[in-house]
């Protein structure tokens, strides 16, 4: 059940734990325990809402910055990707294979505000060796969501 | 002016569905349960690989049987699935949905005056098929208690003489009735003693919820006289593709694409190139679709038995079949007031044969959003009749 219970959350973790019991055909009790176990092996790290800020009057810049930085001796990327993840204003910091190192993402309330975060505190960490900041212009698909159009149902209503 | 018209064409009943569909299609907000093809759109690498082959301008006809590659992978998906071997050369036809391999089928082995045996309820085509095929149709009502599957006493007491062909519909729609390995094997035997055909139309093998499907042609000595039919609708979301195959002994193939070759000549080019996709690295979408499915059907079952509705537990297809005699109503009539009253469209039992009356088809073919307020709204309606009848 483990899988699919996951797989079920991942989309909707608002779901109610009787209708989860119902669709995996086990005892609610049971799926209690499991979203417990997953929670205390840290598999399940949290239930976040999935927002279209661009549908409010809330004003919100979000960019990735592709970090190149100098892997420290004994620590590899460790450090220095705990510097910038502290940021409240990083979203994510990913390790990346290929041209640079660290992925980051960020949000903010302005292009400005977000430039400011890459030249004063980005730039001048001492192992960072350059940055390249892509600011997100429209978000078409995010977490499997498809953002930029409602579904329809284009069937014919009743077929054999 | 003189008669323009075949008889045999102007005597067909026109499908029960349609009747209904021209009520619906008058509703703008009605909400339907009552949608025979999935809701998911086709996996996007299948439509890719379509859109790649009109690119490259792969826009002429195939050979009559269909393409090589396809035709291949069919066999390897059927070795893989049902551990059953088919010549790609010689045993594999494509058709235009596993529609147009009833029809053919049909009319590839039975001559005037044959009887072809035909489970109900069941798919709307295989009587107007058999009946346009020169043969007799011969019913055979699947019953609630034995979960509408064929049982070999019912089997066995349908065959004449002049028996030629079983029909065999499972994973069934509209019941969601599924064959297991022992039913098989138990008409399996009835069908070796009267030496007689089947027709397997297992368009819904991928559709199971218990253990995997099993197919007659894994029986003993059933290979040999077995039409297997089935395509890439349901198990690939891919209705509007038009695509299915038929494989069998060959000299049934062969007839098939005669009648195959001078009728339609190729299946659709395009939808080829996109299936060969579909069976190479579909696998991974089709257990998502089935998962999905399961949860509905889970859903739905739980749905009934909070409303007290009777209804079997089915394992297969996208269908569940409810009774609804302790109304007291036809299933005409029922499908029609909640219509009407709640603006719910489910399909009546009738459509799929006289035996049928008593029963709703309810598909499970829609979101789960969905499905909770439909069956919010016949939980409201049962409860009504329910009252009113005190």
């Amino acid at each position: 059940m483990r899988e699919e219970l996951l797989a079920i959350v991942e989309r909707n973790s608002r779901i109610d734990l009787k209708e989860l019991a119902v669709i995996l055909g086990v005892e609610e009790i049971d799926v209690v325990n499991e979203l417990a176990a997953l929670e205390a092996e840290g598999i399940i790290c949290g239930y976040h809402t999935m927002i279209d800020w661009e549908k409010t009057s809330i004003e919100k810049v979000s960019a990735l910055i592709e970090v190149r930085v100098t892997p420290q001796r004994g620590q590899g990327f460790d450090n220095i990707a705990e510097r910038i993840y502290k940021y409240p204003e990083v979203t994510s910091v990913y390790l990346i294979s290929g041209g640079y190192d660290l992925l980051v993402t960020l949000e903010g309330k302005s292009l400005k505000e977000i430039s400011g975060f890459v030249s004063d505190k980005l730039s001048t960490l001492e192992s960072v060796l350059s940055t390249a900041t892509h600011f997100i212009l429209k978000k078409y698909k995010d977490h499997g969501t498809i953002l930029a159009k409602k579904y329809e149902d284009t069937r014919e209503k009743v077929t054999p | 002016m003189r008669n323009m018209l075949s008889d045999k064409a102007v005597a067909l009943k026109p499908s029960g569905i349609r009747k209904f569909f021209d009520i619906v299609s008058e509703m703008d907000d009605a909400i339907s349960l009552g949608v025979g093809e999935p809701d998911f759109d086709t996996p996007w690498h299948i439509r890719d690989e379509g859109i790649y082959s009109l690119e490259k301008g792969r826009t002429f006809y195939t050979s009559n049987a269909g393409l090589k590659e396809l035709k291949e992978e069919i066999c390897h998906y059927t070795k893989r699935k049902q551990g059953v071997t088919y010549d790609p050369a010689h045993e594999v036809l494509v058709t235009v949905g596993g529609s147009e391999a009833i029809d053919i089928g049909m009319r590839a082995v039975v001559n005037p005056g044959d009887e072809v045996l035909i489970p109900q309820p069941s798919f709307v085509s295989y009587e107007p098929c058999a009946i346009m095929a020169g043969a007799v149709p011969v019913i055979i009502e699947l019953k609630a208690e034995n979960e509408f599957r064929l049982t070999a006493q019912e089997l066995e007491s349908a065959i004449t003489d002049k028996t030629k062909m079983l029909v065999l519909p499972f994973p069934n729609n509209p019941t969601g009735a599924i064959m297991e390995r022992e039913d098989l094997e138990a008409i399996a035997e009835v069908i070796r003693k009267h030496d007689i055909l089947v027709m397997s139309d297992e368009i819904y093998a991928e559709l199971t919820y218990k253990e995997k499907h099993v197919s007659i042609i894994e029986i003993e000595g059933m290979r040999e006289r077995t039409i297997l039919i089935n395509g890439f609708s349901k198990a690939f979301a891919m209705t509007g593709w038009r695509l299915g195959y038929a494989c069998g002994p060959r000299e049934i193939i062969e007839q098939m694409v005669k009648l195959h070759q001078f009728a339609i000549m190729c299946a659709p080019t395009t939808s080829q190139y996109a299936a060969v996709e579909a069976l190479r690295n579909g696998e991974d979408d089709v257990q998502e679709m089935r998962t999905a499915y399961n949860q509905r059907r889970r859903y739905l079952m739980n749905a009934f038995r909070e409303m007290k509705l009777e209804c079997f537990e089915p394992f297969g297809a996208f269908y569940v079949f409810p009774c609804i005699k302790e109304f007291g109503m036809t299933s005409e009539e029922f499908a029609n007031r909640f219509l009407t009253e709640e603006k719910v469209a489910v399909v009546p039992g009738t459509a799929f044969g006289d035996c049928g009356e008593g029963y709703l088809r309810i598909s499970y073919a829609y979101s789960l959003d969905n499905l909770k307020l439909a069956i919010g709204k016949l939980a409201d309606f049962v409860q009504r009749l329910r009252s009113e009848s005190k």
